[in-house]
């Protein structure tokens, strides 16, 4: 499974990695629920910090889409209340 | 929802703003290499802008300790002249600007993060893009526009993916960048007006006053070295 984590680049990650990655991304939206940001960073860094440790950088020269997009390592407390009300830079 | 579930629809949003409906795909190709290169010079004047965003807060660093050189020799100056009031005075400003350097610091630690970001996905973008116009130019040599659909979609959507994550990069930057610029421009102009000693930095009551606590702590113990090696 392809996974990009914005800003940085790609990872090819095995796909059992899923649920573990669904687990934190999980604790995550709760902690934006309920305004945790020391939670919600440790999370974030938590979440990065996995894929990159199981997963393989893929090449610059590859040309190919992700089967998960996860947020810039550096995205904000602020930014990730943006993202679940669909406003700021990261509104679709 | 979840937070991945959000970003997948977000990048694929802006994925498809970024992908053209041409007839032909194969004129598809043409018109996201255009848009490629577009965002490519979009990645390079972004760097050139926080890099000059990052000079000026240097700028504004280096004046900021000619001040507290300054603010120094009056303190010692006042002591001399047994005027403890006046060298309070100058240790007080002393102290509010060495502050504000400390502020500064982080931010132009901030701004070379994201100027190395930049720089970086500027590489990266750069390669994806010599990838693609190869493949771009053999598929049009070899294929009918039927077959070149099937062919393009994975690079497409692979080099739109790229493009709509670097976008995003180069967004968040400048927004950093343009607060930094609206803080500079405030600090220039209370360096300008003399008034530095007032400003409070963020934080609530509270937060302001523990700092003016321990600001009037080192204010109180540097004063009391002063007026002793005058004395002495």
């Amino acid at each position: 499974m392809i996974i990009r984590i914005m800003g940085e680049g790609q990872y090819n990650v095995k796909g059992s990695l899923f649920d573990i990655l669904n687990k934190i991304d999980n604790t995550i939206v709760e902690n934006v629920q309920k305004g945790d940001e020391k939670a919600y960073r440790k999370n974030l860094s938590k979440l990065i910090s996995t894929i990159k440790s199981k997963g393989e950088l893929i090449d610059d020269k590859e040309l190919i889409a992700s089967d998960i997009i996860v947020p810039p390592p550096d995205m904000t407390f602020k930014e990730a209340h943006d993202v679940f009300r669909g406003t700021g830079i990261f509104k679709d | 929802m979840g937070l991945l579930n959000r970003m997948g629809t977000i990048i694929k949003a802006k994925m498809s703003k970024l992908l053209g409906a041409a007839e032909d795909p194969r004129e598809t190709l043409d018109y996201s290499y255009e848009k490629q290169l577009d965002l490519l010079q979009n990645v390079k004047r972004g760097v050139a802008e926080v890099a000059t965003a990052k000079k000026r807060l240097q700028l504004q660093r280096e004046k900021l300790l000619q001040s507290i050189q300054k603010l120094d020799g009056q303190a010692q100056e006042a002591a001399k002249a047994n005027r403890e009031d006046l060298a309070r005075v100058a240790l007080e400003r002393k102290s509010a600007i060495f502050s504000q350097v400390e502020g500064l610091d982080s931010e132009i630690t901030g701004l070379e993060a994201e100027q190395a970001k930049l720089v970086a996905a500027e590489q990266r973008l750069s390669t994806k893009i010599e990838v693609f116009r190869t493949r771009k130019e053999t598929i049009k040599a070899q294929y009918s526009a039927a077959e070149a659909q099937v062919k393009i979609s994975e690079s497409l959507s692979g080099i739109s993916e790229e493009m709509a994550d670097i976008g995003t990069s180069v967004e968040r930057a400048e927004n950093k960048t343009d607060e930094m610029k609206a803080r500079s421009a405030a600090l220039d102009e209370l360096i300008e007006q003399g008034t530095l000693v007032d400003i409070t930095r963020s934080g609530d009551d509270i937060d302001r006053e523990l700092a003016r606590i321990g600001q009037k702590g080192s204010v109180d113990s540097e004063l009391a070295k002063l007026m002793a090696e005058v004395k002495r």
